[in-house]
């Protein structure tokens, strides 16, 4: 495998994981707070459609994205409002904005632009372009690092590196300041919370807010970076696998970019069969590759590589004790 | 809860008085949408037309999951629609299962075959479209690699790229083909972001020229054709418009002209195989004003001299199905 392939590869991977690393750090802050989050897929696909929409009819990628975030905070408040004001079932209500999401999506395009659930096709600053880095040309000619700087960590698009600088920040967040030692305390304990005088349903609606806001970015990547329109159902699964990749994680930011990236290179490696072939000399079924995120994701939780412990609080509506 | 079950049981008996007046002619749309931009929609193009050509009127489903075949099968059957139309091989099973239980009620399937009395089933020769295609693809390829990106890895995908292998090797022996499949489950035919990453590993790989028979997968093929300096290649439909100048070609399968046939017929309809091909017009390849620089004469007359030969035998092309083997490609 030549260095060129090499980077085409990892390049794929970055595109493939960006979507992955939001929604699953965006998991991260609902999950720690205690609440369980399944309707990741339908926050990430209310979104896409709206990020997509919007961005046609202004033209302005930037305010597509902040109607994206709109859509996802929205569906978050609905979640919000049914697992911590009303004390509702956390999956169901989380699988019933996946529902919610896959259909109004399509009625609501359909009813706008009357193309059959699709939003009409992007173009120029409607859409997020790759951006070059500094000095990416002038480099592109210095051996090794000249390509890898060109190909791999120049020329995505802004979300890729807001993305990646979500993790650092996360990592702060939770475990460098009073807001992030609450919110992972709201999902072990929040009677202990509770006693000290904090209010758990305020904190547990910002960890919800902040998921909103996650899954709107990665929504937003979906449909106005990778493609250029919002198309029926084009997240996917990609909320299920964020959610595997959270476990996969154990609920940690650094370890969630890895688990996303390793998971998004498993992605890209199933698209090049041609070289599993050359480099290890026999085939490998794309479905494997395909299927090993779910694999790992259940070999770690039979314990079998560390333990994935969740946060002891989730899924749990806090009850105040009278 | 009673309230819901009350909202159900209304909304079910609406729908039944809707479809009960009549024997007009009914549609079933595969998973994927009526507004795919390419099979369903060309299905339902054919539909529209046969409305406004007769002022007829027609009963229409789109599916959302695959345990509802038989369900609206059997619920147009007994509302009295005649015949039923169903877009898609999957209805093959289901309607196997079922057509017995209406002798009096035509059914045509489009491209899957079933054999009972009372069902019209229409197949067609995509391998002879590919072919075509393929061809195009060859010619107008500078780097001497040409690509395909095919949905759900169903034989019938399979059957398109085996075609469009043959049909690129027809035009250069020396051409490679790069074919992949964008998954084994349903999603694969709503997955643009996968069919985008699969043409960007393509053209790694060296190819300029992508055929995509993915459904909604293949507007992401499309787009990354468009945006990479590639050349796509629509299908079913005429995706030509698409991306004006970006898109070669589009392999038309002319699903629109089965089903305003079927509703032309109405309860008239001849059971049996019919087999569409290029000689029926059933498949071809698109020109109009949005490719027209990108084909040239040259192209255009081998092509066509390609579609005489197939039309009167002299060209056999391999149709995957038959054998569940292919000679241009491995899969």
């Amino acid at each position: 495998m030549d260095l060129m392939t090499l980077l085409q590869l990892l390049d794929s991977t970055v595109r493939l994981a960006t979507p992955l690393l939001l929604a699953c750090i965006a998991g991260l802050y609902s999950e720690r707070a205690g609440i369980f989050d399944i309707g990741l897929e339908g926050k990430m696909l209310a979104a896409a459609f709206l990020s997509a929409a919007i961005a046609y009819t202004t033209g302005n990628v930037w305010v597509g994205l902040l109607a994206g975030i709109g859509a996802s905070l929205l569906l978050s408040a609905i979640h919000g409002v049914a697992s911590i004001t009303f004390r509702g079932n956390q999956l169901i209500s989380g699988v019933a904005i996946n529902f919610l999401a896959a259909g109004l999506t399509v009625v609501i395009a359909q009813s706008w632009f009357g193309q059959g659930g699709r939003t009409p096709q992007l173009a120029g600053a409607a859409r997020f372009n790759p951006i070059t880095l500094p000095f990416a040309d002038a480099l592109r000619d210095v051996p090794i690092l000249g390509p890898i700087y060109y190909e791999l960590i120049s020329g995505h698009t802004a979300l890729v590196y807001i993305a990646l600088l979500i993790v650092p920040v996360t990592w702060w967040v939770l475990y460098a300041t009073r807001f992030g030692l609450r919110l992972r305390a709201v999902g072990e304990n929040p009677a202990a919370v509770d006693t000290a005088g904090v209010s758990v349903v305020g904190l547990r609606f910002a960890a919800v807010a902040i998921c909103g806001v996650l899954c709107g970015l990665a929504g937003a990547y979906l449909a106005t970076a990778l493609q250029a329109g919002f198309t029926k159902d084009m997240s996917a699964g990609r909320g299920y696998i964020a959610l595997a990749a959270l476990i996969f994680a154990k609920w940690k930011p650094w370890p969630a970019l890895g688990a996303t990236m390793l998971f998004g290179f498993l992605q890209a490696l199933a698209l090049r069969p041609d070289l599993i072939q050359r480099t290890l000399g026999f085939s490998v079924q794309t479905q494997l590759l395909d299927a090993l995120p779910y694999i790992l994701t259940v070999v770690i939780l039979a314990g079998f590589v560390g333990k994935a412990i969740p946060p002891k609080a989730g899924g749990e509506p806090y009850v105040k004790e009278r | 809860m009673t309230l819901f079950t009350k909202f159900l049981g209304a909304s079910a008996a609406l729908a039944l008085s809707a479809g009960a007046a009549m024997a007009d002619p009914a549609i079933i749309f595969d998973l994927g949408g009526k507004f795919d931009k390419s099979f369903n929609e060309s299905a339902f193009n054919g539909a529209t037309r046969w409305a406004e050509e007769t002022g007829g009127k027609f009963a229409e489903v789109e599916l959302q999951s695959d345990a509802q075949r038989e369900q609206a099968l059997r619920r147009f059957a007994e509302s009295g629609s005649n015949p039923i139309v169903m877009a898609g091989f999957s209805f093959m099973t289901p309607l196997g299962d079922i057509a017995a239980d209406y002798p009096d009620t035509k059914f045509v399937i489009i491209d899957a075959v079933v054999d009972a009395p009372n069902v019209k089933s229409v197949v067609f020769n995509e391998e002879q479209g590919s072919y075509l295609v393929g061809m195009l693809a060859a010619m107008a390829s500078k780097t001497g690699t040409v690509s395909f990106v095919g949905g759900m890895d169903i034989p019938l995908i399979r059957k398109f790229a085996c075609g469009y292998a043959e049909g690129a090797k027809a035009a250069n022996p020396d051409v490679t083909v790069i074919a992949n499949m964008t998954g084994t489950t349903p999603a694969a035919w709503n997955d643009p972001v996968k069919g985008t990453e699969l043409t960007l590993a393509q053209k790694s790989q060296g190819s300029d020229v992508v055929f995509q028979a993915a459904g909604g997968t293949g507007v992401g093929v499309l787009q990354a054709a468009a945006d990479n300096e590639m050349l796509g290649i629509g299908v079913d439909a005429n995706q030509n418009y698409m991306h004006p100048g970006q898109v070669l070609t589009s392999m038309l399968k002319r699903v629109d002209v089965a089903v305003y046939d079927a509703f032309t017929a109405g309860t008239d309809v001849e059971p049996g195989v019919a087999s569409l091909g290029v000689s029926e017009d059933g498949v071809g390849y698109a020109m109009d004003e949005n490719n027209a620089s990108l084909v040239t004469p040259e192209m255009l007359a081998a092509v066509e001299e390609a579609k005489a030969g197939i039309s009167d035998g002299s060209i056999m092309v391999h149709d995957y199905m038959s054998d569940e083997s292919c000679p241009a490609l491995t899969f």
